[in-house]
């Protein structure tokens, strides 16, 4: 290589995406390269905008609940929540006590379907097919549990503004715990591969650290944040039924993909605890209260997706459509952290990093 | 025996995946297809990553002004005969999202489509209906024979009146 002769190698910029391998979703990298080595990345966005925010000011406020859901098909359930929930606080509607549990059950489901879709897919990322087919194969035991509770494998429509549409008789509930029965032991198959196999270790531990001071002042939110060592989850604060079930949020303090991983991990259990706590534990009442009556107001609603914080800003003003609605996803809050990531490290880890922060472009471009 | 070429691209069609504007819902279960459950791959199907090795290109979510030029990019690096399967009701109409500034419509409006697979999202039986459908006009097209584009479903629900109607209508 003439390269090595000289001081500062020649810099080459490859493009990583909009269509790639190993991202199902159009994100496209910059990658400016010395050699091997990254030393800058520089996103490019916008491949799949659609504008539901301003889509949202055209719709009705009853309306929005299907729109926002398609922010992203994979928490579909907890960005009707966010919604839903904002749309209440506005109008003062108390949601009663099994729809909040219910809320909480279909959450836990989306983020179990969300981690499992996301360690298969990291699986996938380093070259391990094998063990990708089996998480998605667990993966599929979640998605009848939704279909079976909420008619969809992609659950849509089932949060409504004033409580659920959709009720479990005891049967169902039954149904559902020896389904999650089923699926402890299918993660307890695959667990220890992905926490302790030396291949899985080798491309993971200590790649893209994210220290926890580089975490605090990137704002990073979600797991990337709980991997280093930040205890911010929002199911904390307690909405929905998750005050009564009580949260302690995992954290690791590597601040690597390991650390990530292990994170991610842990919480698929700490899932089925919750679930399994809220199915036992469901309160008898209607499911939804009967919603009059137009918003106005001003409100932000800050829940706990999969992926970390999303924030809805809602503004209505007593009419059927409102006049602003904000969203602001998890991932286009890691963003900055992964860019802060990536130089340093070698193109063969990029993949591997860029997955690490479970990145949804389809959140983040709205 | 003597293979003839369709036969032999009927057999083992691989398939590239572009999601254009999506909300994901669609290329989950896109994923879900090769997973052990429904498996495509029995069908000789391969997910590839390169659209010069492809035999379908799988589309999902409709066209907004910036991907569409990568779309006609992807479209155009793919090896003749072609079959392009559009998944999900976005792809004929933008679904949800049609009547949005930035939604130019359907995927037809910037390449042929030969397959549309309607559903919000589709199930992964229907994709694998589609993907089937999708083999048969491959086949017909690598033997030289005609074969008309998709009929598209009919849209069910109107797009929204407002500011915007009028400029996606216009673009």
């Amino acid at each position: 290589m003439n390269n090595a002769t000289t001081s500062t190698p020649r810099r080459t910029v490859i493009p990583f995406g909009p269509q790639h391998p190993v991202l199902p979703e159009p994100l496209h990298l910059r990658l400016v390269l010395e050699d091997e080595k990254v030393v800058e990345a520089q996103p490019a966005v916008g491949y799949i905008h659609r504008g539901i925010e301003k889509l949202a000011e055209v719709k009705d406020f009853q309306q929005n609940v299907f729109l926002l859901e398609h922010v992203c098909g994979i928490c579909s359930f907890i960005h009707a929540l966010a919604y839903c929930q904002g749309i209440e606080e506005l109008m003062g509607v108390e949601v009663p006590a099994r729809a909040r549990y219910l809320r909480v059950v279909w959450s836990e489901l989306n983020r179990l379907h969300s981690h499992l879709l996301w360690l298969g897919l990291l699986a996938d990322a380093f070259g391990f097919e094998s063990l990708f087919m089996q998480i998605w194969r667990a993966r599929e035991r979640v998605l009848d549990l939704e279909e079976q509770t909420a008619g969809a494998r992609i659950m849509l429509s089932t949060c409504t503004i004033g409580g659920v549409r959709r009720d479990l008789s005891a049967e169902q509930v039954g149904q559902v715990l020896r389904g999650l029965d089923e699926l402890e032991r299918e993660f307890d198959m695959f667990v220890p591969v992905v926490i302790k196999d030396a291949t899985v270790k080798e491309r993971l531990c200590g790649v893209g650290v994210l220290t926890q001071r580089q975490a605090q002042e990137l704002g990073a939110v979600g797991p990337v944040a709980r991997a280093s060592g930040i205890a911010r989850d929002l199911r904390v604060t307690g909405y929905a039924a998750y005050g009564e079930l009580g949260v302690n949020p995992v954290i690791e303090t590597d601040g690597d993909c390991y650390a990530r991983t292990l994170v991610r991990v842990r919480e698929l259990y700490q899932s089925l605890l919750l679930l399994r706590k809220a199915l036992r534990h469901m309160p008898d009442s209607p499911i939804a209260v009967a919603v009059k009556g137009k918003p106005e107001g001003e409100v932000v609603m800050r829940v706990e997706q999969p992926r970390g914080e999303v924030m809805y800003y809602l503004k209505a003003n007593g009419t059927a459509t409102l006049e602003r609605v904000r969203v602001r996803t998890p991932t286009f809050a890691n963003l900055p952290a992964l860019l802060a990531i990536l130089p340093g490290c070698e193109l063969a880890d990029v993949p591997v990093i860029t997955l690490s922060i479970d990145p949804c472009v389809s959140c983040t471009e709205r | 025996m003597a293979w003839s070429v369709h036969e032999l691209l009927g057999r083992s069609p691989w398939f590239v995946h572009y999601n254009c504007n999506s909300c994901n819902g669609c290329d989950i279960e896109l994923l879900a297809c090769l997973t052990p459950l429904y498996d495509v791959e029995r069908f000789g199907m391969l997910h590839v990553g390169n659209p010069k090795h492809a035999d379908i290109l799988v589309v999902t979510g409709s066209v907004n002004h910036r991907n569409a030029r990568v779309l006609q990019n992807v479209y155009a690096q793919l090896p003749t005969p072609h079959v392009v399967v559009g998944l999900g009701v976005c792809t004929s109409s933008g679904g949800v999202f049609a009547g949005s500034y930035n939604v130019l419509g359907g995927v037809d409006k910037v390449i042929p489509v030969d397959v549309f697979v309607p559903g919000c999202p589709p199930r992964p039986e229907a994709m694998m209906d589609g993907f089937l459908r999708a083999v048969e006009i491959l086949k017909r097209k690598s033997a030289g024979l005609p074969s008309a584009p998709a009929e598209k479903e009919v849209i069910t629900v109107a797009p929204p009146s407002g500011p915007h109607a009028e400029e996606s209508d216009a673009a």
